[in-house]
């Protein structure tokens, strides 16, 4: 276990090196932050001395390493727009994006698990079909088609749900901003958590169906039968069970998608999370907040994917993970 | 008893509550970058300019100027204007406004980067008396009464010694303000929202502003900022697209407000880089060419004015007989004439999310050149990359989108025409290369002409040369829209240069 864990460690610090380099190579090609900070009128002598002054003349050696070696201290740089540090800007709008997140997360174990479940068990029923048919309209339509459409049908026809925003939060326990215990935070939180299951829950639909319809061929759930069990119990306990293996693993990879489906939505219902401000840091140029968010973006997901391994072994115990040279 | 009575008290005050006030909820497209009125030149700065602060002398709908902070102002000679201050006036913080408050406000005018080019015209500010003040030019400007409306005195007290201006800094100034405007800002979270409360103390007593508190939300994106209008998040928002003007006019209790303004947009043809544009056939064949009714009706939905000239029709330098020309036939003509009956291939660069359906207006121009045989090679970028490239005059055809800061046309020429001059400053954002010294005198003259016949035959004569030699294209005066909710009076308080006076609007009950 240990070994398994400094093992990651090492992998992850390579990963992290990769993606620092990216995030300030890239850096330059997005445009000229000097030209988002004066107004159009200001002299090309009063540009020069801001890019000097911010360090933008200097070789990409030097400034790669001048960043690098702050990165090191936690010193992501200073954000050009809030005149804070970007870290901590990020941090600020972390629990936004997680709260989002999180819902969705729920939402879709809630629905996909029984959806899957009974569409393994009656794949010939209405419903299944309905709901093969449901999904693969779900995969196959954008994510922003689906908010815009939800927020006219939502909000503007039905003015069911508020089209924007986090609405009124409130401080848990001193430790973050939540929106999930009151009224108007959660009515906020629904379009857009309703938009990310939407765009998630299809994988995991078809995942669930294709590996249950597998496992209920397999030897020991005829035994089951055979042994008189009740149907619930082995399909929820005994089947189900086996087919989490592969769903663990897709879902690991799956938080990939969901950061970047958070930037669409955060985008489109102006939430105010990670993904939000990583666009609104684009649009400005501001450099260092967006190098911190890719930083930041890796380190979750190279942590997700650690928890993943580290889970995989919990529910398979067959699992060893040295042996898989993980 | 006792605590019956104390609970009946406490119920009554919970349910009789004064302070419920009238909200407006206002969804902008930008917010401002920073609350130091002096940090950037930018529609959003200006706009907080007119909620926190309170200039000497505004703009009304009308194109005249109104008094605020100055009553009323007198010209002494050719190079002194005296502006007299009203005395019942007091900042936020409770300081009241003096004449010293104005000179230190000029004086780091005069300081800040942005506005530094604009304030180079007043030399100096004496203080007369307590509510007077002598603004001293450095050359007799018949512009001195615009540029004073950039004037937006800050508290001094309250600044002093705080005060440094630094782009993107941390400063004092840029966290922390007191003006003497109708609202105070609350609370502030960058990118997200700022609440401004109704300033009790406010000094104009007539207006018939009734909002006590302003919410303002950026919100970026087009359909999201009119979604959140029309589900009732939000009163009222700017802009709307003209693309959703129609299906906003249908909503019910909605309005739509728009206003002709003097934003022009405009193509460079960079003459440096390509010889064919240094023929003034290919020149004005281009010009020819290219259809600028049909833009505006079908990409603006008429939310538009087509231009053949860069002043708008409230612009001393507009000529009335100057009209958009589409004329095909003779377009081919003249490139067969030129010798390039063949047409060439030519490269054009627009921005994609910087003005009106930037984009779609870059494709159909190429459209329209492909009909005299000149193929466009267009490439659209987000506006944080395409000034990049503007200012390295990466393309032949550059799209350019600019509103004059004092509401003149010679603004519009000094930046966009003038023969480019690193030194001065002059044809910052020529990207046409072209150089005229008829032109750059007459603008010379132009800066410092009192007498307003002269002055209009002077721009005159620049929108004219301008039209003879065809070195750009203009394309449209850009309208400005705003849409808000019925009970929302937006109409009284919008004006062409897009500070709607929230201080004065009124929302019925």
């Amino acid at each position: 276990m240990l070994v398994f864990l400094l093992r990651r460690l090492m992998q992850a610090c390579f990963v992290m090196i990769i993606i620092s380099v990216i995030s300030f190579a890239i850096q330059g090609k997005l445009g000229d932050p000097v030209q988002q900070m004066v107004g159009m009128s200001a002299s090309p002598a009063e540009r020069a001395q801001l890019r000097e002054e911010l360090g933008l003349n200097d070789s990409f050696i030097s400034q790669y390493w001048r960043f690098a070696k702050n990165v090191v201290h936690g010193d992501l740089g200073m954000s050009y727009y809030y005149k804070e540090p970007a870290l901590d800007v990020i941090l600020k709008k972390l629990p936004a994006t997680l709260e989002l997140a999180f819902c969705a997360i729920i939402l879709v174990i809630l629905v996909a698990t029984p959806c899957g479940v009974i569409a393994a068990i009656r794949p010939r029923h209405l419903f299944s079909r309905f709901l093969m048919i449901l999904s693969s309209i779900g995969l196959s339509v954008p994510v922003f088609i689906v908010a815009i459409f939800l927020v006219y049908l939502f909000s503007v026809k039905l003015n069911m749900a508020p089209s924007f925003g986090r609405g009124q939060t409130t401080e848990v326990l001193g430790l973050w901003n939540s929106g999930l215990f009151n009224k108007d935070g959660l009515s906020h939180l629904i379009l857009p958590s309703l938009t990310l299951t939407i765009a998630l829950m299809p994988v995991f639909v078809r995942l669930i169906r294709a590996e249950m319809m597998e496992v209920l061929q397999s030897e020991y759930i005829r035994f089951a039968w055979s042994k008189g069990l009740s149907a619930p119990r082995i399909y929820f306990l005994h089947a189900l069970k086996n087919t989490m293996l592969p769903i663990i693993t897709v879902g690991g990879i799956q938080a990939g998608t969901l950061i970047a489906y958070t930037i669409l939505t955060e985008t489109i219902f102006q939430w105010p999370g990670m993904g939000f401000l990583f666009m609104d840091a684009v649009s400005r140029v501001d450099t260092p907040l967006i190098s911190a968010y890719l930083i930041v973006v890796g380190g979750l997901f190279v942590i997700t994917n650690t928890l993943v391994d580290l889970i995989y072994g919990l529910v398979n115990p067959t699992v060893r993970l040295a042996s898989h040279g993980l | 008893m006792k605590i019956k009575a104390i609970l009946f008290v406490f119920l009554a005050l919970t349910l009789w509550n004064p302070a419920t006030g009238t909200t407006l909820k206002m969804a902008f497209d930008a917010d401002p970058v920073s609350l130091d009125p002096h940090e950037q030149l930018s529609e959003g700065t200006l706009q907080f300019s007119h909620l926190a602060f309170d200039p000497l002398l505004r703009w009304k709908q009308d194109g005249h100027f109104e008094p605020r902070l100055a009553t009323h102002w007198q010209q002494i000679d050719s190079l002194t204007m005296r502006f007299f201050l009203r005395n019942d006036v007091k900042f936020h913080t409770g300081n009241a406004l003096t004449a010293e408050d104005v000179v230190y406000t000029i004086r780091r005018l005069k300081n800040s980067p942005d506005f530094r080019a604009m304030f180079d015209a007043i030399k100096s500010v004496s203080i007369i008396d307590s509510t007077t003040i002598d603004v001293h030019s450095t050359y007799p400007n018949p512009l001195l009464l615009n540029i004073m409306t950039y004037v937006f005195p800050m508290d001094e007290a309250f600044y002093q010694g705080n005060d440094q201006i630094i782009k993107y800094g941390d400063t004092f100034a840029s966290r922390n303000v007191s003006g003497t405007g109708p609202f105070i800002v609350t609370t502030r979270e960058l990118g997200s929202q700022m609440v401004l409360d109704r300033n009790p103390n406010y000094w104009d007593k007539k207006s018939k502003g009734n909002v006590d508190k302003v919410v303002i939300t950026p919100i970026r994106s087009d359909s999201t900022r009119l979604a959140a209008l029309l589900s009732g998040d939000v009163d009222f928002i700017f802009p709307i697209s003209p693309i959703d003007i129609a299906q906003a006019k249908k909503a019910q209790g909605i309005q739509v407000v728009t206003l002709a303004s003097g934003r022009i947009l405009l193509l460079h043809m960079n003459q440096k880089r390509r010889k064919e544009l240094q023929d003034i056939r290919v020149r004005k064949a281009i010009n020819l060419a290219i259809n600028q009714k049909l833009i505006v009706e079908k990409i603006l939905k008429g939310y538009a004015t087509p231009a053949e000239q860069l002043s708008p029709d409230n612009f001393l330098g507009h000529i009335s007989d100057l009209k958009p020309e589409y004329d095909l036939a003779k377009a081919l003509q003249l490139m067969k004439d030129a010798g390039y009956e063949k047409g060439f291939r030519i490269s054009m660069m627009a921005p994609n999310n910087r003005y009106m359906n930037d984009e779609k207006v870059a494709q159909a121009i190429a459209a329209m050149l492909a009909k005299i045989h000149i193929k466009v090679e267009l490439k659209t970028l987000p506006k944080a990359q395409y000034f990049k490239e503007f200012d390295d005059r990466s393309a032949d055809i550059m799209m350019l989108g600019w509103q004059s800061d004092t509401e003149d046309s010679n603004n519009l020429f000094e930046f966009i025409i003038a023969c480019p001059n690193p030194k001065t400053g002059l044809g910052a954002y020529n990207a046409s290369e072209y150089c005229n010294p008829s032109i750059d005198s007459d603008i010379h003259q132009a800066n410092r002409e009192m007498n307003p016949e002269k002055r209009i035959r002077l721009m005159q004569q620049i929108e004219r040369t301008l039209h003879n030699d065809a070195p750009i294209v203009p394309l449209f005066w850009q309208s400005l829209t705003w849409a808000a909710k019925d009970k929302v009076h937006i109409k009284d308080i919008v004006n062409a240069q897009n500070y709607p006076y929230l201080g004065d609007i009124v929302i019925a009950n």
